[in-house]
């Protein structure tokens, strides 16, 4: 087990010219950087196949690709042959999953036969769940439920059935952005995040763990203590790095409990509680922590003799100072693993207090005509709705008998081989993901509205453009002089767009509040028939008008803020753009205010524009 | 089933806690939704209610769990026939029921219909109880209450609103009791509850995690402890849980006998009447509320004490939205007891 990068200051410096050894020394550090990460999700296949219950999951953020392949690999030799190891394809319906009723047999039988879904098969094991990013909500959720109760709860097409399970998920999750994630109700049930995006092919060398390792750490796992400063350094670290579900603390503990027993050790020591934090908490680190921990200091702990040292060649691991408590030395170690793009995050401040929410953005809606089909419900066809056959059969099946019988009570025709009745009508329903409409609102007061309205103008035809294509449409706002005016309702259509953007005046105050709360309504009325709005404001921020459209700088500078405040707690997608030549911090203060993303753009053109918003929505 | 964590071991979360005694000691009081974060013992403590609940009286043999005392028009068509034909009906002691709605449930399991086995085999027409008649007179769970599907919404609302569940369907006509208490948990980023789901909750509970590193530590080591050995667990908590039990039950007894006294409910008034809350629901259930608390606490009448402590779950989901106010409900719930009661 290595731990972190090396510190950089503790190379050779290169005998030559200064630069190259600067640049060598960074290819030195980024390389050794990417080794301990190989080697970390090394230590976490072997970790997952010692506990693959304790640990409930592991996510891969991966493209597919050899790296993904070699690390899969690693895994399958590690875990048992005789356990099963089941893949959960995307879009498996809740019937599979879960289980339900068996037609086929339902029908030999003539009595209800359940089939086990693939939940209760995998029992013992490992699933894997492909393409995680794009699990439907419904699958996220009884996987999470499976993980949190051990057990399959099965109520439907008259089945009742409990049936235990316990098992790991590995979850391959190929999102290539941000906005494509994995649930995060599943995430917070997988004690690891790893991601291998960037580990190049040739860092991914095979490790050292063997299958009997495994089977002799599962038989330890059991046995092994967790003394209690090891907890209190884990829930120190998850603390300081605002890590605030419990059960990832918890996760932390199992973790390093897995990795003391593949050492062959009977209780956690320092190093395990290093790996869990690497592993496990790191990813998760929400704000980076302060350098002073004035609390909670204990008696400076020794960290425990090393059993078996750091097998691999980059270990300059910075040197553990001996004074330092316990609970700094894991810290550091969890801070040498946060990944880079999130310490970025973390640096910029970015991570904003309302988390991500995955229920407004592109929100699918149910219930529609149209869009990827989402299992049946009973009911009748026509007004659009389709009829499923299959599932229909599948309901009519288990009455023929009764029905048979009924029609040679009744003494009418026996010719008929399936009689469906409206009550085994299932239609299909339709999941269709909302359309996104973006709402410019345009500051055109004063001087550089021409100009400003140009741009906005142009920004406008370059969306709709190509809004076909992606079935969005575009509204727009201009406040100037007393209130807001709505130029353009939301619209797909470029010529009307076109006509009523023609004759813009500019010029007058700037009534930032109005501007904002028409913003705000027109959004509303967007997510009211089933749209996801997103808010593009083009401003200097410099308010001079006030709500009741009288002049007034410092009152005009708080209703806007009030305005703002609003708007943020209806938690809609806005992107600020600052549009004045020089930057000032009010269009800034008001983007923060509002829940915006801030874009400085002072010689912003149409392209540039719609290249921002397209990046936000 | 996999054991549950013991309630009495659950840390912190003190109003969680007490909201779910509250359910549990008046029932007329209309459930409790937890909304919460991920990882804050949500669904154990949920969980942990079944194991607390003191057995009820039911008719022997009856599908539904009948109240051998109740008047004839709560009772199901095969009970209510037992008394008109001058039958006694036998009583026995039952666990209250706590059932779990799986997100993934159909909505035939839900509210009953054609029994399959007895119409394959024996060519029967019999109607299978679903999970309505099951949690009547007990607690029907919705674990992720906000994922839940739209019909399966509807059909919970129509059937909690008049306490009778009517299936039409599959030739069968038949209609029994169903009441229950609804108990949900969920997590707001997962999606917002429809408002006439919300308003079905007596109580709303919002939970964080637990920020002091004491806390974490004992949650954390307690669950640890509870995984490895269960069975052990749940023996070492088992005194504390039956103290809870019996204070339940007590609670349950004197509940009649606590007086409300009309300042009290003046104050009431004045409180929802300050914060708006819409309709007389919110006055009703805060005043059941405190009063289920003041039992709870051996307490003879109800006072400001109660109802201060109660406000906050008794009210804070009733609010209308002001877009100009962006604090948190719970917030503003504290503000206007602070401003009617003083500090």
């Amino acid at each position: 087990m290595s731990t972190a990068a090396p510190a950089p200051g503790q190379m050779e410096p290169g005998p030559t010219d200064p630069q190259a050894a600067e640049a060598a020394r960074a290819a030195a550090a980024r390389q050794a950087q990417l080794a301990a990460r190989w080697s970390d999700a090394c230590l976490a296949a072997a970790l997952f196949a010692v506990d693959p219950v304790g640990i409930g999951g592991l996510n891969v953020r991966a493209l597919p690709g050899p790296v993904r392949d070699i690390w899969l690999e690693l895994l399958r030799e590690l875990l048992p042959a005789e356990e099963p190891l089941r893949r959960i394809p995307l879009h498996i319906a809740d019937g599979r999953l879960l289980g339900g009723l068996d037609l086929a047999a339902t029908l030999h039988a003539g009595r209800p036969v359940a089939e086990r879904g693939l939940l209760a098969e995998a029992d013992g094991g490992v699933v894997l769940l492909a393409m995680a990013e794009r699990v439907a909500r419904n699958t996220a959720a009884h996987l999470s439920a499976a993980l949190d109760n051990q057990e399959v709860m099965v109520e439907r097409d008259g089945i009742t059935a409990r049936t235990p399970t316990r098992f790991g998920v590995i979850a391959l999750d190929e999102g290539a952005n941000d906005e494509e994630q994995v649930p995060d109700t599943l995430k917070d049930r997988f004690a690891v995040l790893l991601d291998l995006n960037d580990i190049p092919y040739n860092a991914a060398l095979p490790a050292d763990h063997e299958p009997i390792t495994i089977r002799r750490a599962r038989e330890r796992l059991r046995g092994v203590q967790v003394p209690d400063d090891m907890l209190e350094a884990i829930c120190g670290t998850a603390l300081a790095l605002g890590v605030d579900s419990l059960r990832t603390s918890l996760f932390a503990q199992r973790v390093a409990r897995a990795a003391a027993a593949l050492d062959g050790r009977d209780a956690v020591a320092m190093d395990d509680v290093s790996a869990a934090a690497r592993l496990v908490l790191a990813p998760r680190a929400t704000r980076i922590p302060m350098p002073e921990q004035p609390e909670d200091q204990q008696q400076p702990e020794e960290p425990p003799p090393e059993e078996n040292q750091d097998d691999d060649e980059n270990s300059q691991s910075p040197e553990q100072d001996i004074d330092k408590p316990l609970e700094d030395v894991v810290l550091e170690a969890a801070q040498a693993a946060i990944p880079d793009n999130l310490l970025a995050m973390l640096k910029m401040g970015a991570m904003r207090s309302r988390s991500r929410s995955h229920g407004k953005s592109g929100a699918s809606q149910s219930g529609s005509l149209r869009g990827r089909p989402a299992g049946t419900r009973r009911g009748e066809p026509g007004a659009g709705a389709r009829l499923a056959v299959i599932d229909t059969l599948r309901a009519a099946a288990p009455w023929q008998r009764l029905r048979q019988q009924e029609r040679a009570a009744q003494g009418t025709g026996s010719d008929v081989l399936v009689e469906v009745r409206q009550d085994d009508f299932r239609v299909t329903r339709y999941k269709q993901r909302s359309e996104t409409t973006t709402i410019f609102v345009v500051d055109a007061s004063g001087s550089a509205a021409l100009h400003r309205l140009a741009e906005a103008k142009g920004a406008v035809e370059l969306l709709l453009a190509d809004c076909y294509v992606r079935r969005d449409r575009v509204a727009m706002v201009a406040f100037r002089g007393p209130g807001a005016e709505l130029l353009l309702p939301p619209t797909r259509s470029l010529v009307r767009a076109k006509r009523s953007l023609a004759g813009l005046p500019g010029g007058g105050g700037t009534p930032l509040a109005a501007g904002i709360d028409a913003a705000l309504d027109l959004a509303d009325g967007v997510q009211r028939r089933g749209g996801t709005p997103v808010v593009v404001v083009l401003t200097d921020g410099r308010a001079n008008v006030t709500r009741e459209g009288i002049g007034g700088r410092a009152q005009a500078t708080d209703d806007a803020l009030a305005s703002a405040r609003a708007f943020r707690v209806a938690a809609l997608k806005a992107l600020v753009v600052d549009m004045s030549p020089r930057p000032r911090p009010d269009a800034e203060k008001l983007a923060h205010a509002m829940g915006a993303v801030y874009l400085p753009l002072p010689h912003a053109d149409a392209k540039a524009l719609s290249g921002a918003v397209q990046a936000v929505a | 089933m996999p054991a549950a964590f013991p309630f009495s071991a659950i840390v912190a979360q003190d109003e969680m806690k007490l909201a779910i005694l509250i359910a549990a000691t008046d029932q007329s009081i209309g459930g409790v939704l937890v909304f919460g974060d991920r990882g804050t013992g949500k669904s154990t403590a949920i969980r942990a209610l079944a194991a607390l609940l003191p057995p009820m009286r039911v008719v022997e043999g009856c599908a539904y769990n009948c109240d051998p005392d109740a008047p004839d028009a709560a009772l199901c068509a095969s009970c209510r026939e037992n008394r008109a034909d001058g039958f006694k009906l036998k009583v026995r002691k039952g666990a209250v029921p706590v059932v779990d709605l799986p997100l993934g449930a159909t909505e035939d399991r839900v509210i009953g219909a054609l029994d399959l086995e007895s119409a394959l085999t024996r060519g029967e027409k019999r109607f299978e109880p679903g999970l309505l008649a099951r949690a009547h007179r007990g607690f029907l769970y919705i674990d992720e209450a906000n994922l839940l599907e739209d019909h399966l919404v509807d059909a919970l609302l129509d059937v909690a609103a008049s306490g009778e569940n009517v299936v039409e369907r599959e030739g069968l006509s038949v209609r029994h009791p169903a009441r229950f208490v609804l108990v949900g948990s969920g997590n707001p980023e997962e999606g917002e509850l429809r408002p006439q789901l919300l308003d079905r909750f007596g109580l709303s509970v919002e939970v964080t995690t637990p920020q002091d590193l004491k806390t974490r530590m004992q949650v954390v080591r307690l669950r640890d402890e509870f995984e490895r050995d269960p069975d052990a667990f749940i023996e070492k908590h088992k005194r504390k849980d039956a103290k809870i039990r019996r204070r339940i039950l007590h609670a349950k007894e004197k509940l009649a006998d606590v007086e409300v006294p009309d300042a009290t409910l003046e104050r009431a008034s004045q409180l929802c009447m300050k914060l708006g809350t819409d309709g007389l629901r919110g006055e009703l259930t805060l005043i059941r509320a405190a009063r289920a608390f003041a039992a709870l606490e051996d307490d003879d009448s109800v006072e400001d004490k109660h109802l201060k402590r109660v406000a906050p779950p008794a009210l804070r989901h009733r609010l209308r939205r002001n877009v100009l106010d962006d604090a948190g409900s719970t917030t503003r719930v504290n503000r206007a007891i602070e401003e009617l009661f003083g500090t």
